[in-house]
């Protein structure tokens, strides 16, 4: 009744529009709130997963899907497998010795744990980033951005544009442009962990692995990390363990909640965060676990 | 699995955020008790008395506003407990104007003084029941955090709109028919007025439990009756 | 109260002095050899030491310039035949060290560590000298080669391994085969440590004389090649020092020193070589 819905005490002006931010954002809202798992391509997908360390089984049946050039966090507790299951999108799982993995891991339909595909060349395309910066020692941050290709024997065309252009992508360049024959390990941990960065991306990676990128470092460093996360996003494919949670609400556009090696949970992050559908994850970010 | 926040200190702060807007709901039943006994005894000392007890609606306010905001930037809270949260926040708001409401009340009644006209059928009560039954079944709702009985908060909206709607036909051809009930019958659409609202309000709070529980934002959308 | 402190800081002070006397015994015998080399060997050090070949008996002055030569080119072979197996049996042992025939090598290397060098001597000796007829530098060589490789492989072993892991998965996940990854990488990294080791594996074979004197054997004059018998300077001061020319003892104890001089400048150079790496990080 027009008298009833007069008195009722809502806000004086609509909600979209009112601030003039146009049709454009109230599309763009509209379409990311219809976005779920399932409508977006898939760049990585894995079917059954199952990760072993010897005889202990780490991954129990993992099947989750990674949208491309989307930002997908793995959150989950300690021991949850969450790195595991970054390890094994490009093969780095196997390194360790004992260690190996069953089912299959799609990059573009194509299964990476089929016989014939050769784990390196797997990881030229999935490059990854470490938790602790670890640029090499022994080479100055010229050096370090060009060794994916130089230890390839690989040789750029021009290898200084090649430089530039990575550190820029990384908002590294201003700060060492003038330094690039410094050792890679002379600069701050949060430098040093954008030139690591800088150093995947020169390789021209589809998917960018990165296994807890900010745990090493300070607020602000971690902030400028992100700000680049956000950024990279556009050209490249981004995967993220991480165990803080603000950061996976930050920074990612899809949420996987892991635990005790199985997935529990795979959605839209403001999903994850204000409701979520299954009570662990519920519980885990609430922080009602233990 | 133990279902409380592994911080002790947090999980007391979100029940003492409860309580306080327990304490809140409680002051404004009363208010809203008093308010309507003073109508319908016609005590104006009654209702002069119901409305001091405002300010301690309006502290309580102001006291669990600050509470939220300090959770929201120390905890940073997710999910149901954000849900919490917020609801709490808009919650308090619309409780804070029933009170409001139950204090315009009280100013009528005690205009009205203590006239009582010789028309048998006073439409008020009606009203004042099925308001203040949601009133209270909105804040049972929101405690128990059951959606099921905030849903029926909302539905019986329409029943007081309806009420509402046909207190004007009924008190007017009285004015019309005898001007000394003129002030009293104004007296009376404005209580029934602050009704409607209040009801509209406890319409409100329901809608924010069902948030709350479920993560579905029911408002300005729904069911056809309460458009 | 007084008396256990006192107590206490006298025995403090008793074990100090200890640790000081039992510091200046150790150094006694080092500060001694050192003077009483330089002492005696410096008055045969000129440039006719350093240029001349040794005279006949009987007649003074000569020099001993070819066993510096032939030293320095012994050590030569030496780096030569047992630096690139050690270091490859060191890179073997830090990536696969824990098979059973990896634990095999490691004690073999540590077990030739502390073969007297007299038996690899006669071991060379058996297997070349004896097949090819006639003593050689070569022979020499491939004798102090011996010596030094399970210094240098267990060096490299143990350097590789203190070199991070995470540098490795570093290279992996750049997309780097694993042999790649740890040689141009991971023995990149490592490569002064083992440099350092190397040399001191170097200094301490400059000195072997046993294995010399059956593989080597002397040579009064310059030795061209690889297969004749060269001369070297701890053979030549051996020879000289047992023989009854003064003139002899007065250059064998220069020669002593020359040799001396040799290691001490492969062990600073190795302390520099380190702390250089170091400084720059």
């Amino acid at each position: 009744m027009t008298v009833g819905s007069q008195s009722r005490i809502s806000k004086p002006t609509p909600r979209k529009g009112a601030r003039g931010e146009g049709s454009a954002t109230d599309d763009s809202r509209s379409r990311w709130d219809e976005v779920s798992v399932s409508t977006l391509v898939p760049k990585m997908r894995t079917e059954d997963l199952h990760a072993y360390f010897g005889q202990s089984e780490v991954l129990k049946g993992i099947s989750l899907q990674i949208a491309e050039k989307q930002v997908t966090a793995v959150i989950g507790p300690s021991g949850c497998g969450k790195s595991t299951f970054v390890r094994c999108l490009n093969r780095m799982h196997e390194v360790v010795p004992g260690a190996r993995a069953t089912g299959q891991v799609l990059l573009d339909k194509q299964d990476i744990y089929q016989g014939d595909v050769d784990a390196v060349r797997v990881r030229r395309r999935v490059g990854m980033v470490f938790q602790k910066p670890n640029p090499f020692p022994t080479m100055s941050i010229r050096d370090n951005v060009l060794a994916g290709l130089r230890l390839n024997g690989e040789r750029p065309d021009d290898p200084d544009a090649v430089v530039e252009k990575m550190l820029q992508r990384v908002a590294l360049w201003d700060e060492v442009k003038d330094i690039l024959g410094r050792a890679g390990t002379g600069l701050s941990g949060g430098q040093q962990q954008r030139l690591c960065i800088a150093r995947s991306l020169a390789l021209e990676p589809e998917v960018l692995l990165m296994d807890e990128p900010c745990s090493a470092l300070d607020p602000i460093a971690t902030a400028r990390v992100e700000e680049l996360i956000h950024e990279l996003r556009k050209s490249y494919t981004i995967v993220i363990v991480t165990h803080n949670m603000q950061q996976a609400a930050r920074v990612a556009n899809f949420t996987a909640f892991f635990y005790l090696g199985k997935l529990i949970e795979h959605d839209r992050t403001d999903v994850i965060f204000t409701r979520p559908k299954e009570q662990r994850t519920e519980d885990y970010i609430t922080g009602r676990f233990g | 699995m133990d279902r409380r926040h592994t911080d002790r200190e947090y999980e007391g702060e979100l029940e003492s955020l409860r309580e306080r807007v327990l304490l809140m709901g409680a002051h404004v039943e009363e208010v809203l008790a008093l308010a309507m006994r003073a109508y319908n005894d016609r005590n104006v000392l009654l209702a002069r008395g119901t409305i001091e007890l405002d300010s301690t609606i309006d502290q309580l306010e102001l006291e669990i506003d600050e509470a939220a905001i300090q959770i929201l930037a120390r905890r940073q809270p997710v999910a149901s407990d954000l849900r919490f949260i917020t609801t709490t926040l808009k919650l308090v708001t619309d409780l804070e104007r029933i009170g409001d409401l139950g204090v315009n009340i009280c100013e009528r009644v005690a205009e009205l003084g203590v006239d009582r006209s010789e028309n048998p059928h006073d439409p008020i009560p009606r009203i004042a029941d099925v308001a203040q039954a949601m009133v209270h079944d909105a804040l049972d709702a929101f405690v128990a955090g059951d959606a099921v009985k905030a849903n029926q908060v909302i539905d019986r909206d329409k029943t007081v709109d309806a009420y509402y709607a046909q207190l004007y036909p009924e008190l007017l051809p009285r004015m019309m028919s005898n001007p000394n009930v003129v002030f009293e019958s104004t007296r009376l659409l404005s209580i029934g007025k602050s009704l409607e609202r209040l009801a509209d309000h406890a319409t409100n709070i329901a809608e924010m439990v069902v948030f709350m529980v479920k993560g579905q934002d029911v408002r300005h959308s729904g069911p056809a009756s309460h458009q | 109260m007084l008396d256990r402190y006192a107590r206490r800081k006298y025995s403090d002070i008793f074990v100090r002095s200890a640790c000081v006397a039992a510091t200046v015994i150790a150094l006694v015998p080092l500060v001694s050899v050192l003077y009483y080399v330089t002492s005696r060997g410096i008055g045969g050090i000129s440039w006719d030491f350093f240029s001349e070949l040794p005279k006949p008996v009987g007649e003074s002055g000569g020099g001993m310039a070819n066993a510096l030569a032939g030293s320095f080119k012994l050590l030569f072979l030496a780096c030569v035949f047992g630096i690139p197996p050690g270091v490859l049996a060191g890179v073997y042992l830090a990536e696969f060290g824990n098979s059973r025939f990896g634990k095999l090598v490691r004690f073999s290397a540590d077990v030739m560590s502390g073969v007297p060098s007299i038996t690899v001597g006669i071991f060379v000796y058996s297997l070349v000298v004896l097949r090819a007829k006639h003593f050689s530098a070569f022979a020499g060589g491939v004798a102090l080669g011996v010596l030094m490789l399970p210094t240098v492989t267990r060096t490299t072993e143990e350097l590789l391994k203190l070199v991070p892991e995470s540098l490795r998965e570093a290279a992996l996940g750049l997309g780097l085969p694993k042999w790649r990854a740890t040689l141009r990488v991971m023995l990149r990294t490592a490569a002064p440590g083992i440099a350092t080791g190397v040399m001191l594996a170097v200094a301490r074979v400059a000195g072997e004389t046993a294995p010399l004197l059956f593989t080597a054997f002397s040579n009064p004059f310059w030795s061209s090649g690889l297969n004749e018998p060269t001369a070297s300077l701890p053979v030549i001061i051996y020879n000289y020092a047992v023989s009854p020319y003064e003139e002899w003892h007065r250059q064998a104890w220069a020669a002593a020193l020359v040799l001396l001089l040799l290691v001490l400048l492969l062990n600073v150079s190795a302390r520099l070589l380190v702390r250089n790496r170091v400084g720059a990080r």
